[in-house]
């Protein structure tokens, strides 16, 4: 894969780039005379990403729908809209159907690995960019060949190692696991963007006399935020969503997460339709939320490192 | 499958050579020792452990004798463990094709239709990511709701628009099961090459594409010799990550079908087999044999994304 080149500068290009984009078009980027016909291009492209954009959230949009109106009204009118909106579906999904542990223990979970793998991946990107041991290159290089491993065939012992050390059913062993799950990406995007840094401002700390952590927590920390905000936003997604590693790590109910909870929820409750769409609305919300407010660090973490 | 689109390239990156700025040893090992930690516990040990397992035979959760290669040979030519495999593994494969299909038709082609906009370019991406980004698990019983034979939306508006005949259990018909599995697969994941081919296309100087123009290209033929072969790398990351996305996929079948792949197998896939042989199977040996589905499964993930990113490297120099 050498034809992708990592592009050190990815994350400030990226914003220069939106930029450039949101700068009036001048004379160099102004589009060749439209053709005949263009009007009728135009329309048809709106018509076609118009309806796509239907296809793309209708069922999302549907989902939230459904889940604010009754039982009956569900049967006798599948697409309805909700007249008379009642939240009763949420309430009873939050307190009777266990959401409510189940939305905390997610909460948790992630929040609890995506803090601990960001810190420690901080580190190590830290040390992978300023160090010139081989030992250290090569631990990198282990690293980041975890992003392409399919690391969810490794279940099995793991399964075992926790149960060993009786970690099963406990949201601990998930956070732990999630945060190894995170530090190839994590020092990946955080070392690409060390490496841009220039060293004049540590070298400055150093000769007054901080040390290199001092240095780290003082001087680097506060300049390399935005690429934090990128691994803390995008690592939240795969966690708060996956629904694997519960599956098969906790076999206690009261430690389930929202996705693992969903399975049991879908056997016992397959009837009461509103019901099913609030719980499945439960734990989309925050999701949608956090993308909504950080589309940008979620773009940038999904073309980390895609070269131009 | 929120995978960053990164890779794990050979490039000879620049280690800051030329500055005075550099960690001791010692120093920058205990700035990675937590890290290494987490990952060697984790990853690491559990990785290395999967392949030995599969070369011992299990009575339980203990090792009873070295098995070499005998595991593999049950799972590859023993009932029920053969024909469940070669089923599985189509079904991946089934996914892998959607989705490619999707992606490369509909995805590069909203891609490029946004390209061109300014204004609501952000709000569509925003809107066609969406899906993306939600619990495959989510999804997968939300579609479960949505194409019930009973209530469900979809056969509603077939019928509200005078298709009844198109109306169908859609779940519950063998030979139909896997489609929708593929189709809502494919759907979930089309937002993911629509903003990675968006990227790739903002990285290209517009200046590329406006001398084109002048030299008379009409705007297919733009799009074919210009952003097509520009875009290959692109293609090849996605389609690498979407390959091994449909290989190890498991919440939207098993949301759809549950763990056994209902009805009659006909949704299974390869990490429910697993799955199943792991912890549902009952079988003394169950370690030992679904511990070689995992290897096997390994090995191909391995052996086919180098051969895809090959593959995309020498169109990439052909297109050129």
């Amino acid at each position: 894969m050498t034809t992708v080149q990592h592009v050190p500068a990815e994350l400030p290009r990226t914003e220069a780039s939106q930029d450039a984009r949101i700068t009036p078009p001048g004379p160099a980027r102004r589009r060749p005379a439209r053709r005949e016909g263009g009007r009728v291009g135009a329309l048809l492209t709106n018509i076609f990403l118009w309806g796509y954009a239907v296809v793309a959230i209708g069922p999302l949009l549907l989902m939230v729908n459904n889940s604010l109106r009754s039982q009956q009204q569900i049967a006798t009118e599948p697409l309805g809209l909700p007249l008379e909106p009642t939240l009763d579906s949420y309430r009873e999904a939050w307190l009777t159907a266990s959401f409510e542990t189940y939305f905390i223990n997610s909460a948790i979970v992630t929040v609890g690995s995506v803090a601990l793998g960001t810190v420690v991946s901080v580190l190590a990107a830290y040390a992978f960019a300023r160090s010139r041991s081989r030992f250290l290159a090569g631990t990198e290089m282990v690293f980041l060949s975890g992003l392409m491993l399919p690391v969810h065939l490794a279940i099995l012992p793991l399964f075992y190692m926790l149960d060993a050390l009786g970690m099963t059913s406990s949201r601990l062993s998930l956070i732990l696991v999630y945060a190894a799950l995170g530090i190839p990406f994590s020092t990946f995007v955080l070392a690409v963007f060390f490496r841009q840094m220039p060293v004049e401002l540590e070298e400055a700390a150093r000769l007054d006399g901080a040390g290199p952590f001092q240095t780290f927590v003082r001087v680097l920390l506060p300049l390399v935020r935005p690429a934090l905000a990128t691994v803390i936003v995008f690592r939240f997604v795969p966690v708060w969503n996956d629904f694997f590693y519960p599956l098969i790590l906790l076999r206690d109910r009261d430690t389930y997460t929202l996705p693992v909870g969903l399975t049991r929820f879908f056997g016992e409750y397959s009837t009461d339709w509103p019901q099913l769409f609030a719980g499945l609305t439960i734990a989309t919300v925050p999701l949608v939320i956090i993308f909504l407010i950080a589309t940008k660090q979620i773009i940038n973490g999904l073309t980390a490192g895609m070269s131009k | 499958m929120t995978a960053p689109a990164t890779t794990v390239g050979r490039t000879a990156r620049p280690r800051s050579k030329n500055t005075g700025i550099h960690l001791p040893f010692g120093v920058g090992l205990a700035f990675v020792l937590p890290a290494a930690l987490l990952f060697g516990v984790f990853i690491l040990y559990p990785m290395v452990a999967a392949l030995s397992y599969s070369f011992f035979d299990w009575a339980g959760t203990r090792q009873a004798g070295f098995a070499g290669f005998s595991n593999y040979v049950t799972l590859l030519t023993q009932a029920p463990y053969a024909h469940d495999l070669r089923n599985a593994f189509l079904h991946n494969l089934l996914l892998f094709g959607g989705a490619v299909l999707f992606q490369n038709t509909l995805g590069l082609g909203i891609a490029a239709l946004l390209h061109r906009r300014k204004r609501t370019k952000r709000m569509f991406q925003t809107i066609f990511a969406l899906p993306y980004l939600v619990s495959p698990m989510v999804i997968g019983y939300l579609w479960s709701l949505m194409l019930s034979p009973l209530f469900g939306p979809v056969n509603a508006i077939l019928r509200g628009v005078g298709l009844d005949s198109l109306a169908q259990p859609w779940l519950g018909d063998p030979n139909l099961a896997i489609w929708v599995v593929v189709g809502v697969t494919a759907w979930q994941w089309i937002g993911f090459p629509i903003l990675l081919y968006g990227a790739a296309m903002g990285g290209i100087a517009p200046e590329i594409d406006e001398a084109a123009s002048l030299d008379g290209a009409t705007s297919w033929k733009r799009f074919r010799y210009v952003t097509l072969p520009m875009l290959t790398p692109t293609i090849g990351i996605i389609t690498v990550l979407t390959f091994i996305g449909a290989m190890e996929s498991m919440a939207i079948p098993f949301a759809l079908g549950g763990s056994s792949g209902s009805p009659a197998r006909s949704t299974d896939v390869m990490m429910l087999l697993f799955y199943r042989t792991a912890f549902e199977s009952g079988n003394a040996n169950s370690i030992g044999i679904s511990s070689a589905l995992a290897t096997v499964l390994f090995l191909f993930i391995l052996v086919v994304s180098v051969v895809i990113t090959r593959f995309m490297r020498r169109a990439e120099r052909r297109l050129f």
